[in-house]
């Protein structure tokens, strides 16, 4: 993204000036700099560093001789990578699939989300405390054990599910290759649903009981100061785990990766990480480098277009 | 953005008095509650909601109790011969028991990730609001920036720069892209601001003391519940890290704990002399206990981390 002004950072030394500011002052700077120093050299190396370094590997290719005798030489491609990525049928297709996971999951969690939290948050709701452990729990489960569950509940053979449809005399294979992203679309809102309703839960705790009780008195129904009052009020939030909801489905894997093991016919470039490892595999770090890169871009994109959007819409954030 | 979420945490819920007094009294002698239908209503669905939340993890301490055929018959969601503790003894004698070599590499990789990242974000947030310097904003805008990448995005670029200077396959690769957390730093500046008085510095200061031991003596023992919670989110995302691990290390001797089970569940696939079904299931759910206890003991800081986000 900004690598440039981001290397910048790393020098956060007081400044020489003509006149040199009070002693005391100049000292706390340094402490300031030796505080600030440990966790900006990891930043820097951890964070900027393979940024930068997969920026400039995307712009090389591996050159071999006509007889492959020597060893490959890197060459500098422009954007050949680039292109040949997007030319790609199977990354495109994964971009596209990526897309289209989010733009139906995505509504769905958070409007399931919306919808629980709205529940919770009603006064005369019973066993609150219960309902919300029991939506939280799968976000306490660490995802790899989430998706091994869930890969073999839809494996054929092992599935309650088909088992269950079986028994109705319907015939229900939930690792075919229609049934893929329906599957994952499902991991992913167990997964995270709770964790987004606990943030829009918070939200709506923080509204004063006033509000609600004095349109209750004017006359509005339960629905109406749910949609007129508490879901404007919480409009912060949902914004915030819309965006937060796009980067996670940008940046899918495990759940496709996981469910391979019970459905080989799902493809190893399913979505755009899945790509890229495979070209890592390949030993292509160039495609890889590139295919990152335009993850990223498409990540970063959609996040700040959405937050534009809605910005325009009115109220700011 | 600068308001201190620990004191939402501990904030009484909001309601009014007759519903608060209902609903704090004891069970024995609550006052009646009219049902109305949409008050079943809106149970009903909350009930289905939890039973599509609750009902794959009842699948899996079910099924962790069975026996590999034992998966294949009889009632999915209920006990069938119960195999649960032969489960766990071969699930730690497998392949010479690599699973606790697993199960230890996780907590090496958790415990010392969480435990240095915790230290140098509180050292950064501390410093980024209590001493002023030029830059300081820019410094902490880029920090803010860096919240939003997430880590897979930046899985594979590590993966290339590591295989360029020989780090991939070491103890390394692991822990020390865990030991950077900004998410850490930006909760450390917005507790340190928010409760650390900058009377109680100046305090130490005309006591003599200096800078370095006024942080290790006074503000981190301020700090002391943000810790907690920096420490508890970076130890829960390096746990659960997936795709870096898979990424840097092929020598299962060095993968923790997700990495194995999901090779194990690969190996399934692909041959009989792997480790069956119920095997996988258990070695999942084990791996899934310190997180849970960890999660119900430390409910509190959960909520203060996940809640930060969206206190401006």
């Amino acid at each position: 993204m900004t690598t440039a002004p981001l290397g910048r950072a790393a020098t956060a030394t007081p400044p020489v000036a003509a006149h040199r500011p009070p002693r005391h002052v100049r000292r706390r700077a340094r402490t300031a700099a030796l505080f600030l120093a440990p966790f900006l050299m990891l930043f820097a190396a951890m964070y900027l560093a393979p940024i930068g370094y997969t920026l400039y590997q995307s712009l090389f290719r591996m050159h071999r001789d006509g007889l492959g005798l020597s060893a490959p030489t890197q060459v500098f491609a422009g954007l050949a990578n680039y292109t040949t990525a997007l030319g790609d049928p199977a990354f495109r297709g994964s971009l596209l699939r990526v897309l289209l996971i989010g733009v139906v999951q995505v509504p769905v969690m958070l409007g399931l989300a919306l919808g629980l939290a709205l529940l919770l948050d009603a006064r005369s709701t019973l066993f609150r405390r219960f309902f919300r452990l029991s939506f939280f729990l799968p976000y306490a489960l660490p995802g790899v054990v989430g998706a091994i569950m869930w890969s073999y509940l839809v494996a054929p053979g092992l599935s309650p599910i088909t088992a269950a449809a079986h028994h109705l005399g319907l015939h229900l294979d939930l690792t075919s290759n229609g049934m893929l992203a329906p599957t994952i679309g499902n991991m992913l809102t167990w997964g995270w649903t709770g964790y987004n309703m606990l943030i829009i839960y918070s939200a709506l705790q923080a509204i004063p009981a006033e509000l609600s009780e004095a349109a209750t008195m004017d006359g509005c129904s339960a629905w109406g100061v749910a949609w007129r009052i508490k879901i404007p009020l919480v409009r912060p939030a949902l914004v915030l785990t819309t965006v937060f909801s796009i980067i996670g489905t940008a940046q899918l894997y495990n759940e496709p990766a996981i469910l391979h093991n019970v459905a080989p016919n799902l493809s190893s470039t399913y979505t755009p990480i899945y790509a890229a490892y495979d070209a890592v595999n390949a030993n292509n770090f160039n495609a890889a480098a590139a295919e990152s890169v335009i993850l990223a871009l498409l990540a970063f994109v959609l996040s700040f277009g959405f937050l534009r959007l809605v910005q325009h819409r009115g109220a700011a954030l | 953005m600068s308001r201190n979420p620990a004191p939402q945490l501990d904030r009484p819920t909001r309601q009014t008095v007759p519903a608060a007094a209902a609903r704090r009294a004891p069970v024995g002698n609550r006052p009646p509650i009219r049902f109305d239908a949409s008050r079943w209503l809106v149970l009903g669905v909350l009930v289905i909601a939890s039973v599509y939340f609750l009902a794959p993890v009842w699948w899996l301490l079910v099924a962790s109790t069975k026996t590999d055929s034992g998966l294949f018959s009889g009632n999915a969601f209920w006990f069938g011969h119960f195999a649960f503790f032969d489960n766990v003894r071969t699930v730690f004698t497998e392949q010479g028991g690599i699973y606790s070599t697993w199960l230890l590499n996780s907590a090496l990789y958790a415990v010392g990730g969480a435990t240095v990242s915790t230290l140098i974000s509180a050292m950064a947030g501390y410093a980024l609001t209590k001493y002023p310097f030029r830059g300081r904003e820019f410094t902490f805008n880029v920090v803010l920036a860096a919240v939003l990448v997430p880590q897979p995005l930046l899985a594979v670029p590590l993966y290339l720069l590591f295989s360029e200077v020989h780090l991939v396959n070491t103890y390394w690769a692991v822990l020390l892209p865990s030991m950077v957390s900004p998410f850490g730093v930006y909760l450390a500046r917005i507790y340190a601001g928010a409760s650390v008085p900058d009377e109680l510095l100046e305090a130490g200061r005309i006591d003599g003391a200096g800078e370095l031991r006024i942080f290790f003596t006074i503000s981190m023992r301020v700090m002391a519940p943000a810790l907690v919670t920096i420490f508890l989110f970076q130890f829960v995302s390096i746990w659960t890290n997936y795709l870096l691990p898979v990424l840097m290390l092929a020598n299962d001797k060095l993968q923790p704990v997700t990495e194995g089970i999901v090779g194990w569940q690969a190996q399934r696939a692909i041959g009989p002399s792997a480790p069956p079904y119920n095997i996988v299931i258990t070695a999942a759910m084990i791996s899934a206990v310190p997180l849970v206890v960890l999660f119900l003991s430390l409910q509190r800081y959960w909520r203060s981390g996940l809640t930060a986000g969206s206190v401006k």
